[in-house]
């Protein structure tokens, strides 16, 4: 688990101090993925840095199952290096070394013998599917399977956190599946507690259970991203759900036209239909769509309905367990 | 003695080019003022005329290996003049090691020394067995100065034989030797340099 309080740093920039992190308080559960958003220059790779104990914080507590990092210096901070897997930002393996090499380095670092290293590395390489790859120089590798190699190289000593910093950053969407892959595997796999940093809504989609927003050195919203979804004003709504395009003309034709947001098989599938057909109402579909979150379905409808018993319609599929929320029905809807 | 000096020159000179990367700003342990006297003391070498370090030096290599004069005694002066030069080209070559990967080195909690040996010395590799190689061959031009001062070898040949007793062909003879030597070990040095270098190049 990792819990971050109340963290600040300052950098001397070229005109004047830069407040890279303004009092920011984050919490990842042991065994989820937690996706750091924001805009560029947000402060998410001070906040990855300041975790991975490469940058000291100004003030603030960073605790990696309960021990608090930010004061440790010589053998207890190696130590606890230890402890935090790191998939810094960028090229960062050796390019001297084979892939096995590179996966290797944390185990002779923690003074891991030569046999059980070779273990370790093969497993490794397996889990991340690079086997095959094992005496390849970083040069002969693709960009997708460079960043498995270093989120392989991260687990290898068995850490219990793992931090990865824009890991998809360079890549085209199908090598970013496969590295997403590999981080949804070492969570599955191994409980590895996940802090992903990424500017791609589609790395949240994907693979994380949480998210924060971080804009200027602020945690702006933060919170499970299945509950974030049904917050009509969230910006993770915003970003992840179908889009629903303003068609005043069909809003008008309508008693009552609301927002829905479903979570899940069961709501999907059949919550509107029976609403429909519980109140007698006609329920039409006026935009929006369905997406996936991880595993889970998630949709967002404009629906628009005709009826006596519209509202008991909405209040029912409300209690049922969707977001509702009712939208004003354009101007001529309003003046009517 | 060029080979010698070279060889006593590399194995001293790594050790403070490294802790002069080491001590740098933004190097693995940044101390402002030992780096800069040893700066100071590196480029102080460095700036000294060969010439006048192959005298002053010519006493203490009499203490050192007994005799002041002729091949054995010219590497001491040789080795020393080299060292500086040596430890900036040394710290050159690591400071362009790609800070990420030093730092995903610092995040697995390997000691000082280990990032030094692995990631530091081991990324650059190539680069420092051309630095060698260059070194090699500034030795092999100084060599010829220390001949003059009964260094022997091929500059005290080219300057005895050749230039005072005016006998152009041992002098354009022995300068012809020195570029082929000066070829052979770029040559060699370059190859092997090469040899270890696992990087993609663009092969044009
Ligand atoms: N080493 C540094 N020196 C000076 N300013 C820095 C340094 N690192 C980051 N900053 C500044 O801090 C802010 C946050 O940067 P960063 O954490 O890299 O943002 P992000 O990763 O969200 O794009 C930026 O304004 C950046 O210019
Ligand atoms: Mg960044």
């Amino acid at each position: 688990m990792i819990t971050v309080e109340n963290l600040t740093k300052s950098f001397v920039g070229a005109s004047g101090p830069v407040n890279a992190l303004n009092g920011v308080d984050l919490n990842v559960q042991a065994g989820t993925v937690l996706g750091v958003v924001g805009p560029s220059g947000a402060g998410k790779s001070t906040l990855a840095r300041c975790v991975a104990l490469l940058e000291r914080p100004d003030s603030g507590a960073i605790r990696v199952d309960g021990t608090d990092l930010v004061s440790l210096g010589g053998t207890a901070l190696r130590a606890a290096r230890r402890q935090i897997g790191v998939v810094p930002q960028g090229d960062s393996l050796l390019r001297q070394r084979t892939a096995a090499g590179n996966v290797a380095l944390p185990l002779e670092a923690a003074g891991v013998a030569g046999p059980q290293r070779r273990t370790r590395v093969a497993e490794l390489l397996d889990l991340v599917g690079l086997t095959d790859k094992a005496d390849s120089y970083p040069d002969q590798l693709s960009g997708g399977q460079r960043q498995r190699i270093a989120v392989a190289r991260a687990l290898a000593a068995s850490p219990s956190v793992l931090l990865a910093d824009e890991p998809t950053s360079a890549l085209d969407p199908e090598t970013t599946g496969s590295v997403l892959t590999v981080l949804d595997r070492a969570r599955a796999e191994l409980g590895v507690t996940v802090l992903v940093v990424t500017h791609d809504m589609g790395v949240v989609r994907r693979i994380c259970d949480d998210i924060a927003v971080l804009e200027q050195g602020r945690v702006v919203e933060h919170g499970k991203v299945l509950d974030l979804v049904a917050d009509a004003g969230s910006r993770t709504a915003a970003s992840l759900l179908p889009a629903v395009d303003q068609n005043p003309a069909a809003d008008s034709a309508h008693d009552r036209v609301a927002d829905v947001v479903l979570v899940g098989f069961a709501a999907v599938g059949a919550l509107l239909p029976e609403a429909a057909s519980r109140f007698g109402v006609e329920l039409n579909l006026l935009g929006g769509g369905l997406t996936r979150l991880a595993e889970t379905p998630v949709a967002r409808f404009r629906v628009g309905l005709r009826g006596d018993r519209a509202d008991s319609a909405l209040e029912w599929i409300s209690d049922a367990g969707a977001a509702v929320q009712r939208t004003p029905k354009g101007p001529q809807g309003v003046a009517a | 003695m060029v080979g010698v000096s070279t060889l006593v020159a590399t194995v001293l000179g790594i050790p403070v080019g490294v802790l002069l990367q080491l001590t740098a700003p933004g190097g693995l342990r940044p101390r402002p003022w030992p780096h800069k006297l040893l700066g100071f003391v590196v480029d102080l070498g460095r700036a000294m005329p060969f010439l006048i370090l192959l005298v002053v030096l010519t006493s203490i290599t009499r203490t050192v290996i007994g005799v002041s004069i002729g091949p054995t005694a010219a590497i001491v002066p040789l080795s020393v003049g080299a060292v500086p030069f040596v430890a900036r080209l040394v710290q050159n070559v690591l400071s362009e090691v790609h800070v990420a990967a030093v730092e995903a080195a610092v995040t697995t909690g390997a000691s000082t020394l280990r990032i030094v040996r692995s990631v530091l010395l081991g990324e650059s590799l190539p680069a420092l067995i051309n630095a060698i190689g260059v070194t090699a061959i500034a030795l092999l031009g100084y060599s010829a100065m220390a001949g003059v001062l009964g260094g022997g070898g091929l500059g005290d040949l080219a300057v005895r034989l050749g230039y005072q007793r005016f006998d152009d062909r041992v002098l354009w003879s022995t300068v012809a030797v020195l570029a082929v030597v000066a070829t052979v070990i770029q040559f060699v040095f370059n190859r092997a340099a090469r040899g270890v270098d696992r990087r993609r190049h663009a092969s044009v």
